[in-house]
């Protein structure tokens, strides 16, 4: 049993066969090569499979690819050109937030929908955003100072650096 | 010591490729005609297969091979990721078998299913009809050491080993009679997992070279090698073992996990390359976990408090198989031995047990967690007793500088502990928080609570420490830096990238690291763990580079036709001291080096450092916490560690190590803990959403501070950094908890259900 979908990767078209079973996780790792997002425990437990489905951070292994038809997934290659990094991105690797790097796309995703929302952020809500991320490297610490510059950056964040 | 490069706060190398996703994991790479495989476990804690039907699997399309125990040929091999030991007597125990024909855990490797992908490898290992026949089980160390209890290996004892420590100047009982107050009391410390985002993954196969390639997420590549050519009766030579980046290790892939079944897998499939990536409940369950240890003490102290009789027996709960096998036990009581040395008397015995539970192995701080948990308790108890501030009794009796352990001859020739303990009561306003927090009434109670810790850094004088590093000039004057040492997400290449430009005079943008461990490329290092890395090939590198430098500067010298002392590089250009003038840049004497027709010579060293030396580290922890009697949930509300780590080589990095380990501990203290059904025996905590690891909302703004006292035996005065953090953390909140509450509790982790009970028993709810 196959089906056809058709959408928009990383800012390009694409129409696909896929199984019904078969999860975005799978689709664009096995079948798009984008390898940036991790299976940690796939069933939702993580976070380190999370890419942008229309503009909205998901687990990809549980989110179907069949659900994809239509929409826009953007994965974490999908953020910059080689050699530039998003405001984002920078924020963590010049805040430290970044040590075995597993985590680390999801955490990206999510902090990247923060920063394209139209609100300002306080810390509580800073941390309940990414309480769906795992990490064991940085206890947190400098994945919370990392956002909050970002988003301090683009004016979405009034909150102090401890 | 003043410094360039060490000590400033450099980008790791690899944070753009990690942030961007072009850094490759072992899942990330795929071959053309790979296959993927699935482990068949057993369904009972302990006995034997008596029979598999694999009728219905073996019709299943797509199931390459099935492989069962009699399939296997294969030597025992020990797990551990131990140097070698040439005495067989100190050889790591060889009980483990890549299948299994007698179960000694729940999950236990009993089969394995190769098929052209993972959902139908998956579905022929639940095809495959298995008849057991069940022994009775054990769960608890204790319980297991009974007479009667049922034997996991022989028919003997489960007593994997039992070892002492004694010293003193008198007999423990004399010692005894002398004190003026004692305590007897039992902690016990439950198993946690190490629960690093990258489960365990590898894939082998034979290249066109015949060598038998393992690409795999470990932190030991080189013993991988050994342990697969003992276990598959190859040559050295035609095992190759890569690590590429991992997603996380904290010592559980500081074992052998599943290479040898990804070796034996390939080659039971014509050399095809064959997956085996776990699943985090497998992982749970079937990898390592940090060892349960029950300790009982008997403390004597005179009336002014001091120590002078100490006693203390550790019973390890080791699970099904030997893994590090006592090390982790014994690395303990040596701990114990040292810390608080008591004028009289010392006393350890210490037990290795086994039981059919999860192995236990390595874990970030190797036993040290839980002693210091313990002693810190205890010696906290204590000092409450006889009516003493605890910081006060513990900063009177521990070991000082100039100090030489009785039992391994490690001196102490730096030690910062006192301005840490200073700086930690600073921090936490000690003096005037134990006052105002006595005697609260309500529900929500405050306390303030103390831990502090030594760490030592490697492995000597237990266990040799060697390491390699080769160094490279490039035609630029560029450097290539090939470390056996172990990139895990520590930062290692980082740092050691760092002392290379140190050394050369150059900056750290022009030294690149070669990086991942590859088996055929980066010289022998045994790998990460005991914190060793930055003071073992620390000393590689130092070496390597100090001899490239001699190079360039003997190079300059003839060529300026001057004397070689008078040469110095600074910021990669070649001046002449005495004379303050520039000679050429790095990048001319590179390319003369290359290129000149007479007298061309590359420029590079190898060096391996062969470390006999030990330094500890050392470090405290303080914390202010809010206790709700109510419903027993705590509240970190400050939290700092502050290390002796000597000097430190990059500060973010450092701090992100520590914020990392205390939250470790944390999560060991608070919420993290591994159970079982004591029906089957089957772990009931086997992922994340059962096992209580600490989310961003579980978790306090942690801070970081560190004291430098330069340590002379370290390449650049530093010593162990990676596993200290993770330490003191749990105790500091144990005592907090009891400062606000008055309720001592002698187990982890301290989650709302246990203190709830702990306070209901007290009265407080």
């Amino acid at each position: 049993m196959e089906q056809t979908i058709s959408f928009t990767i990383n800012d390009e078209q694409r129409t696909m066969v896929i199984h019904p079973g078969q999860s975005l996780l799978e689709l664009i790792r096995e079948d798009l090569g984008l390898t940036g997002a991790k299976q940690g425990c796939g069933v939702g437990e993580c976070g380190a499979c999370a890419v942008l489905v229309n503009g909205q951070a998901v687990d990809s292994c549980l989110y179907l690819a069949a659900w994809a038809d239509g929409k826009t997934v953007v994965t974490v290659e999908g953020l910059s050109q080689y050699g530039e990094l998003t405001n984002m991105q920078k924020a963590f690797v010049e805040g430290g937030a970044v040590q075995c790097g597993f985590c680390t796309p999801g955490i990206i995703m999510t902090a990247t929908e923060m920063e394209a929302r139209d609100r300002n952020y306080t810390e509580a809500d800073i941390k309940r955003a990414l309480s769906g991320h795992l990490c064991r490297c940085t206890g947190y610490t400098k994945i919370v100072e990392a956002t909050k510059k970002g988003l301090e950056n683009v004016g979405k964040c009034s909150c102090d650096h401890e | 010591m003043s410094f360039n490069v060490i000590g400033k706060p450099v980008q790791r190398g690899d944070a753009a490729a990690k942030v961007t996703g072009r850094a490759l994991y072992t899942r990330d790479m795929k071959m053309p005609g790979m296959l993927y495989a699935k482990i068949l476990r057993a369904e009972i804690a302990h006995g034997y297969v008596k029979s598999y039907d694999i009728s219905e699997a073996e019709k299943l399309p797509g199931v390459v091979k099935i492989v069962l125990p009699k399939d296997v040929k294969a030597n025992p091999w020990p797990s551990a990721g131990h140097p070698y030991s040439l005495n067989p007597a100190h050889q790591d125990i060889a009980d483990r078998q890549i299948l299994n024909e007698k179960i000694r855990l729940f999950g236990d490797e009993i089969g394995a299913v190769v098929a052209k992908d993972e959902l139908t490898a998956e579905k022929a290992v639940k095809l495959i009809k298995v008849a057991y026949e069940a022994l009775p089980f054990v769960l608890d160390a204790e319980e297991a050491m009974k007479e009667g209890a049922p034997i996991l290996h022989g028919d003997e004892t489960n007593i994997l080993r039992h070892t002492d420590i004694k010293h003193g100047k008198e007999e423990l009982s004399t010692a005894f009679s002398k004190c003026d107050y004692i305590l007897e009391q039992e902690f016990d410390v439950t198993p946690v997992q190490h629960a690093h985002l990258e489960n365990h993954i590898a894939y082998a196969y034979v290249d066109p070279e015949d060598r038998l390639t393992i690409v795999t997420s470990t932190q030991i590549a080189h013993i991988v090698r050994r342990v697969v050519a003992h276990a598959l009766n190859l040559p050295f030579g035609k095992v190759r073992v890569i690590q590429p980046y991992i997603g996380g290790g904290f010592g559980n892939k500081q074992d052998v996990v599943i290479e040898p079944m990804a070796a034996m897998l390939s080659l039971a499939c014509n050399g095809r390359p064959v997956m085996v990536d776990l699943t985090r409940e497998e992982v749970f369950y079937g990898s390592r976990t940090r060892h349960g240890i029950r300790f009982k003490f008997k403390t004597g102290v005179s009336k002014d408090g001091r120590l002078l009789a100490k006693s203390m027996v550790s019973i390890g709960n080791n699970g099904a198989y030997a893994s590090h096998g006592h090390s982790i036990v014994a690395k303990g009581g040596t701990n114990f031995s040292r810390t608080y040395p008591a004028e009289l008397a010392t006393e350890w015995n210490g037990y290795t047990v086994y039981t059919n539970t999860a192995t236990a192995g390595a874990m970030r701080g190797y036993g040290i967690p839980q002693v210091n948990f313990a002693v810190e308790c205890h010696m906290d108890d204590l000092a409450d007793d006889i009516g003493m501030d605890p910081i006060e009794f513990k900063q009177k009796n521990v070991m000082k500088l100039g100090f030489v352990d009785p039992v391994s001859g490690i001196e102490i020739k730096s030690c910062g502990l006192p301005e840490c303990i200073e700086k930690g009561k600073a921090y936490i306003d000690w003096d005037n928080k134990r006052k105002e927090y006595l005697n609260q009434k309500g529900d929500k109670r405050k306390g303030v609570g103390f831990a502090l810790f030594s760490y030592a850094t490697a492995v000597w004088p237990f266990s040799m420490e060697l390491a390699g590093a080769r160094l490279t000039m490039n035609q630029d004057g560029s450097l290539q830096l090939t470390v056996g040492a172990a990139e895990i997400g520590q930062g290692s290449d980082t740092v050691f990238a760092q002392m290379a430009a140190e050394v050369m005079g150059v900056p750290f943008s022009m030294v690149n690291v070669v990086r991942g461990t590859d088996t055929d490329i980066h010289p022998y290092d045994p790998g990460a763990y005991a914190s060793r890395q930055t003071y073992v090939a620390g000393q590689a590198v130092r070496q390597a580079a100090e001899s490239v430098r001699d190079q360039v500067c003997a190079r300059a010298a003839k060529k300026y036709d001057i004397d070689v002392k008078d040469v110095e590089i600074r910021d990669a250009k070649i001046y002449r001291v005495s004379a303050g003038r520039l000679l050429c840049t790095l990048e001319q004497l590179a390319m003369e080096s290359f290129y000149e027709k007479d007298e061309s010579s590359t420029i590079a060293s190898e060096k391996s450092a062969n470390v006999k030396s030990n330094a500890l580290a050392f470090g405290v922890c303080v914390t202010e916490v809010e206790v709700d009697v109510k419903t027993g949930k705590v509240n970190i509300l400050k939290i700092c560690n502050i290390h002796d780590s000597g000097t430190i080589i990059n500060p973010i990095l450092a701090s992100g190590q520590v914020e990392g380990g205390m939250s470790m501990s944390c999560g060991l203290a608070l919420s993290e803990g591994l159970k079982y059904d004591p029906k089957t025996g089957q772990m009931l905590t086997d992922n994340l959403l059962d096992y209580k690891l600490p989310t961003v909302l579980d978790t306090p703004h942690f801070d970081v501070d560190f004291v430098e006292p330069y340590d002379v035996t370290g390449p650049f005065g530093n010593k162990a950094l990676g596993e200290p953090p993770a330490v003191p953390p749990a105790a500091a909140i144990r005592n907090a908890i009891k400062h606000a509450t008055g309720v001592r509790v002698f187990a982890t982790p301290m989650n709302p259900q246990s203190l709830f009970e702990a306070f209901r028993e007290a009265g407080l709810n």
